[in-house]
């Protein structure tokens, strides 16, 4: 008894000595998976944001087809920055959607005359409540939809040219 | 020319610890104790060399050289002197200088004070230090070099985090690291007492002083890193759970314990391995603790240059030591013969129980610091935050403070029950009336664990004097009065925390100047928020007028800007009163000209700090009145001879 006692500590240190270095050798991996992926959207139905596009229901994004849900506001300068990928990816065939987020019909339109608008439909979500459900933290965020109004994928972070090829695969893959 | 001259006084003192180490072999090899004389300047002029090392390191950093990378990285020539100077060791490179440089003197220390540890013994104990600080300084002249330049050199630096630009900076982590570091000493004693055989009473009675005064110096860390935190950040917290804090909370915990059963070893001659054990966990918790902070493997408040090369450096020299360590234990202490045993009711058996549930508190402390690490490795995230650790660590903390109670009531060797039992009558019955008021005021509004805590600090602290009870004051011996203090500080301590977490009011409101906001008794009056310019910063600030019926007093909490680099910090503007603190933080504007502001009142939290501060007041009393009787004995013994 005393003599595995005397060697434990030193077995405990080494399983720890393991732990440290697979700790260390692991690839850092900063990227927040959202819990909400494989489940379907909250159910939520916002007014139109801008004059010329109708409101967003979660029903009207269980189309069959899967598609973009791009969160923005005008007021947030990345949404700018990812406006010219939306608008290639729209050009390539994607049915996008959006939700404004505590934002002014006035400011959203000028934003769009500015941006160019490859929306289809945008809800106006005044007091977060939506972007809260989504489990979204902040602007841009853009969501792949699938045909049965599922979560696939989240994207957090403005959309850059390098990140199109990704958002492209996953709209294939929840078709 | 001074960063040549520091990596110059770095490579020395590596060589002379190499030489130490060498020396320590040939005269345990030889049986040659005499070589212990040759061992001592060499372990003095390595001290020497590495403070020069830092002193140089603090030279660059005054002038702002900023043909030096870590000048140019972490300061600023616009900075004001004492930033500078602090900004030495709040960067990687230079806090690991420091590092080396508090290891290197306590070595020195080891050398010229220590006359009471056998001369074999002394020997291996240097050469251990030698051995550690070796591997330290490869760390510091390959993977860290503080002195290295940069060509051309910039025109300017980079700054220091504003956060650290803070008086906070000068005084808490030298101290943390003295306490820290110190505890090599205790990890070279251990190593060097397993190599010569030497565990008995004589031994700890030697290596007592070094434990306290590393822990006195870590308890006042501690202590002032917590006070930094709360008034820092602007957070209204004193403790948050952070790998850092939990990374200096680990070896204080062990040197605790450590404290306690050297004394059982040098009073009672028990506990032999139980004690090297203590030792040598006490400094490896230093260890691993750096490493996590260090390597970046696990997110902290406190981010340093994140390298995985520095990692792994890290890694192995705790692969070495701390290994090393624990398979020198295993293949020694065998042969240490069983300590003095004793009676189940008895001063020993309760400095058991302290150790025991000190060592399950580390123990919780350590694999919640580590259990998101461990979870990762299969593949979950996961993070443990305070709920965890006040849940399981709070009752065992409790229960400790009542064995830190009833302990000094007791006897060594054997005691009575009945008797003990009586001794805690007064405190016991003070505890239970405290538990009746606290009941009748606040019942309903107050949470088991501060309920509890409150309770037991009030008896443990009722307690903690009992052992100055029918003693003539003036001449109880030192060391019980340290005793008596740091148990005292213990419940003082425990009594602010239980009264901040049970009764603190917090408000956070959006006011216009002009408006007033009441709250816990309090009235603040928001008179006006002006512009403000500072050394290198400038700054929004809030003129409060505050009182509770009494004269106004002005609060005035700033929202600070920082130009290099560029950063806001929030100054939270801090009332201390007897019976607590007054706490406001200045937030953002929101619309309509109104102010953010967070306004927390909390009663006793003062006495968190305080009861750390007599805490190690207690540990220096106790280190004189060691000392001092030690001194009396030599003198005594000198003129008896004479």
């Amino acid at each position: 008894m005393r003599r595995i006692l005397i060697w434990l500590p030193l077995l405990l240190f080494v399983a720890f000595i393991g732990l440290f270095a697979s700790g260390l050798f692991q690839p850092d991996d900063r990227i927040i998976h959202s819990r909400l992926v494989g489940q379907p959207l909250p159910a939520f139905d916002l007014p139109a944001a801008a004059s010329d596009r109708p409101g967003l229901s979660s029903e009207a994004m269980t189309s069959g087809q899967p598609r973009l849900l791009n969160i923005f506001a005008s007021w947030c300068v990345p949404c700018m920055v990812e406006a010219p990928q939306l608008m290639a990816l729209k050009q390539a065939g994607v049915a996008i959607d959006a939700i404004a987020i505590r934002d002014a019909r006035s400011d959203v339109d000028a934003f769009l005359a500015r941006n160019g608008n490859p929306y289809q439909r945008i809800g106006l979500d005044a007091r977060s409540a939506v972007q809260i459900a989504l489990g979204s933290s902040g602007v841009p965020e853009t969501f792949v939809i699938d045909g049965r109004g599922r979560i696939a994928y989240q994207h957090i972070g403005e959309i850059r040219a390098d990140d199109v090829p990704t958002i492209l695969a996953r709209l294939e893959d929840a078709r | 020319m001074i960063a040549e001259a520091g990596l110059i006084a770095l490579w020395l003192a590596a060589s002379l610890a190499l030489l130490q180490l060498f020396l320590a072999f040939a005269g345990l090899k030889g049986g040659k104790v005499e070589l212990l004389a040759a061992m001592r300047p060499v372990a003095v002029a390595q001290g020497v060399l590495t403070a020069l090392a830092f002193a140089l390191l603090i030279t660059l950093f005054l002038r702002s050289d900023m043909s030096v990378l870590l000048v140019a990285m972490n300061s600023h020539s616009a900075k004001p002197w004492l930033y500078k100077f602090a900004g030495t060791w709040g960067n990687h490179e230079g806090s690991m200088l420091l590092w080396v440089a508090v290891m290197g003197v306590a070595g020195g220390a080891v050398a010229l004070f220590e006359r009471a540890l056998r001369r074999d013994t002394h020997m291996a104990t240097l050469g251990a230090q030698a051995a550690i600080s070796l591997g330290f300084y490869a760390f510091l002249l390959f993977s860290s070099n503080p002195f290295a330049r940069v060509d051309p050199p910039p025109p300017d630096g980079q700054g220091l985090n504003p956060l650290l630009q803070d008086p906070g900076l000068a005084f808490h982590p030298p101290t943390l690291y003295l306490g820290y570091v110190g505890l090599s000493v205790a990890f070279s004693f251990a190593v060097g007492a397993l190599l010569t055989r030497a565990v008995d009473a004589a031994f700890a009675r030697a290596m007592r002083p070094w434990v306290l005064g590393a822990w006195i110096l870590l308890t006042l860390g501690i202590t002032a890193g917590s006070y930094w935190a709360y008034y820092e950040l602007g957070w209204g917290g004193w403790w948050f759970w952070d790998p850092v804090e939990n990374a200096s909370l680990m070896p204080w915990l062990a040197a605790t314990a450590l404290l306690h059963s050297v004394t059982v070893l040098a009073t009672r001659d028990g506990l032999r391995a139980w004690t090297i054990m203590l030792a040598v966990v006490a400094f490896s918790m230093s260890m691993v603790g750096t490493f996590l902070v260090r390597s970046g493997i696990l997110t902290s408040v406190h981010a340093f240059a994140v390298d995985p090369e520095r990692g792994s450096f890290i890694l192995a020299l705790l692969a070495v030591y701390i290994g090393g360590a624990l398979a020198l234990f295993g293949w020694r202490i065998g042969s240490v013969r069983e300590g003095a045993p004793f009676e189940l009711v008895s001063r020993e058996t309760l400095l058991v129980v302290n150790n025991l549930l000190l060592s399950v508190i580390l123990g919780i402390v350590l694999i919640g610091t580590l259990y998101p690490l461990m979870t990762e490795a299969f593949g979950h995230k996961v993070s443990v935050g305070a709920p965890y650790f006040d849940r399981i660590a709070g009752p065992i903390a409790l229960t400790l403070m009542i064995a830190m109670a009833v302990g000094p009531l007791t006897r060594w060797r054997r005691d009575r029950l009945p008797a003990v039992g009586r001794r805690l009558v007064i405190p016991a019955t003070g505890g239970a009336m405290a538990a009746v008021f606290i009941a009748a005021v606040a019942w309903g509004r107050i949470g088991p664990l501060p309920f509890f805590g409150l309770t037991v600090a009030i008896g443990v602290g009722i307690a903690s004097l009992a052992p100055l009870w029918k003693r003539k004051l003036l001449r109880t011996p030192l060391f019980t009065w340290g005793m008596v203090i740091a148990h005292l500080g213990c419940a003082v301590s425990l009594a602010g925390m239980a009264c901040d977490s049970a009764f603190t009011v917090e408000k956070l409101v959006a006011a216009r100047p002009g408006e007033a906001i009441r709250t816990a008794g309090w009235t603040l009056r928001f008179v006006k928020i002006m512009p403000l310019a500072g050394d290198n910063w400038t700054a929004l600030q809030a003129d409060m007028a505050v009182d509770r019926g009494g004269r106004a007093v002005m609060m005035r909490p700033q929202s600070r800007f920082f130009t290099s680099p560029p950063t806001t910090t929030s100054e939270a503007a801090l009332l201390t009163q007897w019976d607590g603190q007054l706490y406001v933080v200045l937030g953002e504007e929101v619309e309509g000209g109104r102010w953010q502001l967070r306004i927390w009142w909390k009663p006793f939290v003062t006495l968190i700090w305080f009861g750390g501060v007599l805490i190690a007041l207690g540990g220096a009393l106790a280190l004189v009145g060691h000392e001092r009787r030690g001194w009396l004995v030599k003198w005594r013994s000198r003129r008896a001879v004479a």
